[in-house]
């Protein structure tokens, strides 16, 4: 039997950094900042707290968050799924609650780049190039995070028949959307609208992606406070319920000659299993906003795809039409996504809740999104083809 | 009768005309044609192994028992090299693998070695490779003259192409060309001094022996390979040696430049790919003395003359873009460190756990199902049985591009860096680093081959592993 965590958990605190260079701020700051805001925001007292998950690449057990949030002797778990950090706490955090076990529970996740000395990403973990598991002999390509997806933007070029400029014209389109958006959110990385043109014309990073292509790397933290949801109107008047929590995880397509590199099955399977969770049929129509993980421009275009927002080969029509804008028909990274809000770690999938919720409650400001309805968040770690995939349902009403 | 009965060549695919080296510095030229420039991931070793894989097209590989590797230009001062080399090349755990080093005669020397091992019956077939990458100074004759290159003959005795009949080796000791162990450059004592005292005594001197003890005369051969330090100093002895021009005629030294080790070895190859049966071949290979070899050619050469060999590894070529490009493939000049993490120095541990696998380049072919993949998978990536499979080797399979891109942010010394997915002929997928290659003309659908190359070299270890590049 599989169970459903739908209107089982609700969120009724969040904070969020603001996401940057924050060449001012330690990990443990972004923590602090994170935490106490959505403490404030719950209305609850640090000790009010049964249990904690803590996400982040780079860290070493629960005390990542017990340390600068003196969260003493309650059970608090470190997770690591990637770039998908941030959802694997939400998901512990919520599935605990759900259990009975809990009734106030912290997810935080962070992320300090900044302090690395280079631009991009460095790897903790064995980038699996080539399918290696065993990479202690240290033979895997000479990849990089954007490398690992150019190689889809590579294909789906080649196989819907778009020349090098069609498919970076639909690339750019992607980005200079999220920058409209980022330019709209004050705790964005990057606040400043882009042309097609500057986008396209970007330095060249992995051929095709240019330098708008890429996500932001930034320091940040985000934080929820998750309780039972027969519980939550007593935090708050506006709380976000959870729907569906789906995870899905991959490895062997990138071994087998029949996957085709322009879609990622994890992500596709991660959505069946929500929409089948939470009662969704018709995705394109019932979703009202989203917010995926646009590591790279390529990434977003097949998540339009993967989570059937658009048909397949068919999703530069919605991009071009301004289907994902801010006003189109399904809104997607309406805070400026990965690409301008940034990408610290472990905290995006919590960041993207923080946009779901910000919006259910109305208090997106000049973003504010009409009718908001039904919430999806889709979070990716790893590389394609291989991918951890989290995708998320939220709305603000029971049923 | 024991002999040749394989051979073939590796030339690096990047040559530089030896006028640009000139023009670079503002000196003058050291002659017309052009000296090939080994690509970064290339070394001594590497090389090797491309001339092997030409070597042993056809061959059984279980047939070699031996390896012989020949450089000046080792990766390790300490540690056994040529057991990279066979490993690479899929030879067997019996293989008798040795490494000649430290003179320019290393290669013949290895050859008459291996012609003695098997008249002695202790071995069969023995893979003799011969390779080097000498290091010149900037702006001293050596950085136009030199060039780098490999060749590797099989010596046994069936199916021979070219007997070897016997040599003569002297031994003279003077300083005229070394390198002392501490240093990476090649020098050389005064130009009148070597050639007067030493190249032009001691080729006559070893020459002579070994013809007047077969009672042969200049004229009875049809190629005589000399080598020599550049084509003025090889064309005079063919004439001191009253050897018509057609017999002494060569394209190593001119298209090429001297490859050190392998350059009376290469220069062989290229003899072969010429002969026919009947024909008496003289090599004469010069340094601290002079091996000469006598051979005589069968009508098997004409079995063996699909080798892509000197000819067609001379024509397989393309300009190195620039003299900067040189400098910084050997290294020669400092190079700002991309913004980038350090690569982890590779686990000695982990390279000795799957050193059939990576550096045979082995997959894995599912025995339920069939399925071919890579890496080897202990649960089938199709059928998902547990340990029911065999090994199968992809290193020669005909590859071809399932998608890539060229990556200008990774730490790479010729950016962009180029990773193709690649599909294996058979079945399977992999991502590769792609060397060699035109970024403007890597495409999807485009053939790819794999080439064995250093990845990478980190607290004194250098990693050597597969790559991808355009069919040559």
């Amino acid at each position: 039997m599989v169970g459903s965590i739908k209107d089982r958990v609700a969120i009724v605190g969040m904070g969020c950094t603001k996401f940057g260079e924050r060449w001012d701020a330690s990990a443990e700051d972004l923590i602090v900042e994170a935490a106490y805001e959505a403490y404030e925001d719950a209305g609850i007292d640090p000790k009010d707290i049964n249990a904690a998950w803590v996400g982040t690449l780079w860290g070493l057990t629960g005390m990542s968050a017990s340390k600068p949030l003196k969260l003493n002797y309650i059970p608090i778990t470190r997770v690591e799924n990637g770039c998908a950090t941030g959802s694997e706490a939400i998901r512990n955090a919520a599935y605990s609650i759900a259990a009975g076990i809990n009734d106030i529970v912290l997810a935080i996740g962070f992320e300090k780049l900044k302090d690395q000395g280079y631009s991009g990403l460095d790897l903790p973990f064995t980038a699996s190039g080539g399918g290696l598991m065993d990479d202690a002999a240290g033979i895997a390509p000479t990849t990089t995070a954007p490398a690992m997806f150019a190689v889809m933007a590579t294909k789906y070029f080649e196989r819907y028949g778009l020349s090098p400029e069609e498919g970076k014209r639909m690339l750019a389109r992607i980005s200079y959307k999220s920058h409209k958006n980022g330019a709209l959110n004050p705790k964005a990385h990057f606040q400043r609208e882009i042309t097609i043109e500057q986008a396209m014309n970007a330095p060249m990073i992995s051929w095709p992606l240019g330098l708008f292509d890429c996500c932001g790397v930034s320091d940040g933290a985000a934080a929820a406070i998750l309780v039972r949801a027969d519980k939550a109107k007593d935090f708050r008047k506006d709380p976000m319920y959870l729907k569906a929590l789906q995870i899905s995880i991959g490895g062997e397509n990138r071994l087998r000659d029949d996957y085709d590199y322009t879609h990622i099955e994890e992500i596709y399977q991660s959505g069946i299993a929500a929409y089948k969770e939470a009662g969704v049929t018709k995705p394109r129509e019932e979703i009202g906003m989203a917010e995926v993980h646009d590591c790279f421009s390529i990434t977003e275009a097949v998540f339009m795809e993967d989570l059937q927002f658009s048909p397949r080969g068919k999703v530069r029509e919605d991009i071009e039409s301004g289907f994902f804008d801010l006003d189109g028909g399904l809104p997607v990274q309406p805070d400026g996504g990965l690409k301008c809000f940034g990408h610290p770690i472990g905290a995006s999938g919590i960041r993207m809740l923080y946009e779901m919720y910000t919006q259910l409650q109305g208090r997106a400001g000049k973003r504010q999104i009409k009718n908001p309805k039904l919430g999806l968040t889709s979070n990716l770690g790893g590389e394609p083809p291989g991918c951890c995939i989290s995708t998320f349902l939220v709305g603000g009403k029971l049923g | 009768m024991v002999g040749i009965t394989s051979y073939g060549a590796y030339i690096p695919l990047y040559r530089m005309p030896r006028i640009e080296i000139a023009k670079a510095w503002g000196i003058a030229s050291q002659g017309k044609g052009e000296r090939s420039v080994a690509n970064f991931d290339e070394d001594s070793l590497t090389m090797a192994v491309g001339s092997a894989i030409d070597c042993l097209r056809g061959i059984d590989r279980s047939k070699v028992d031996g390896f012989y590797f020949a450089t000046t230009t080792s990766p390790y001062a300490e540690k056994m090299v040529s057991t990279i080399g066979a490993t690479a090349l899929d030879l067997g755990r019996d293989t008798r693998t040795l490494d000649f080093t430290n003179s320019l005669r290393a290669g013949t020397g290895a050859l008459i070695a291996a012609v003695d091992a098997v008249k002695a019956g202790s071995l069969k077939n023995i893979l003799v490779t011969g390779s080097d990458t000498r290091m010149a100074k900037t702006q001293g004759d050596m950085e136009q003259t030199f060039g780098d290159g490999a060749a590797a003959l099989v010596v046994g005795s069936t199916d021979v192409a070219a007997e070897i009949v016997d040599s003569v080796s002297i031994s003279n000791e003077m300083i005229d060309v070394w390198r002392p162990s501490s240093e990476p450059y090649v020098q050389a004592w005064e130009d009148r001094f070597c050639f007067d005292v030493g190249y032009s005594k001691l080729i006559p001197e070893a020459a002579s022996v070994l013809l007047k003890k077969h009672k042969l005369g200049p004229k009875d051969f049809a190629r005589v390979v000399i080598s020599g330090p550049n084509v003025r100093r090889q064309q005079g002895m063919g004439s001191a040696l009253g050897l018509a021009p057609e017999q002494f005629k060569d394209s190593v030294l001119p298209l090429v430049g001297n490859t050190g080790t392998a350059l009376p070895l290469m220069m062989l190859v290229e003899a072969l790919e010429d002969a026919k049966a009947g024909d008496n071949i003289l090599v004469l290979s010069y340094s601290n003395g002079c091996d000469a070899i006598l051979l005589k050619v069968t009508e098997n050469i004409e079995k063996i003359k699909n080798r892509s060999g000197i000819k067609g590894q001379l024509a397989s070529k393309k300009d190195l873009p620039s003299y900067q490009k040189y400098l910084n493939f050997r290294g020669l000049v400092p190079k700002a460190p991309a913004a980038r993490p350090d690569r982890n120095p590779a686990a000695a541990v982990a390279m000795w756990r799957h050193a059939k696998d990576h550096l045979a380049l082995y997959g894995s072919k599912c025995t339920a199902c069939g399925t071919q993949q890579y890496p080897p998978q202990r649960v089938c990536v199709k059928c998902h049985t547990k340990d029911q499979r065999e090994r199968v080797r992809l290193s020669d399979k005909k590859l071809s591009i399932f998608t890539y891109t060229q990556d200008n942010l990774a730490d790479c010394i010729d950016p962009p860096a180029v990773v193709g997915v690649i599909e294996f002929e058979g079945g399977g997928r992999a991502a590769f680093d792609m060397t060699d290659r035109d970024p403007s003309e890597v495409k999807v659908g485009m053939n790819v081959e794999f080439t064995f190359r250093k990845l990478y070299f980190n607290r004194g270890i250098h990693n050597y592993f597969w790559k991808i590049r355009p069919v040559r």
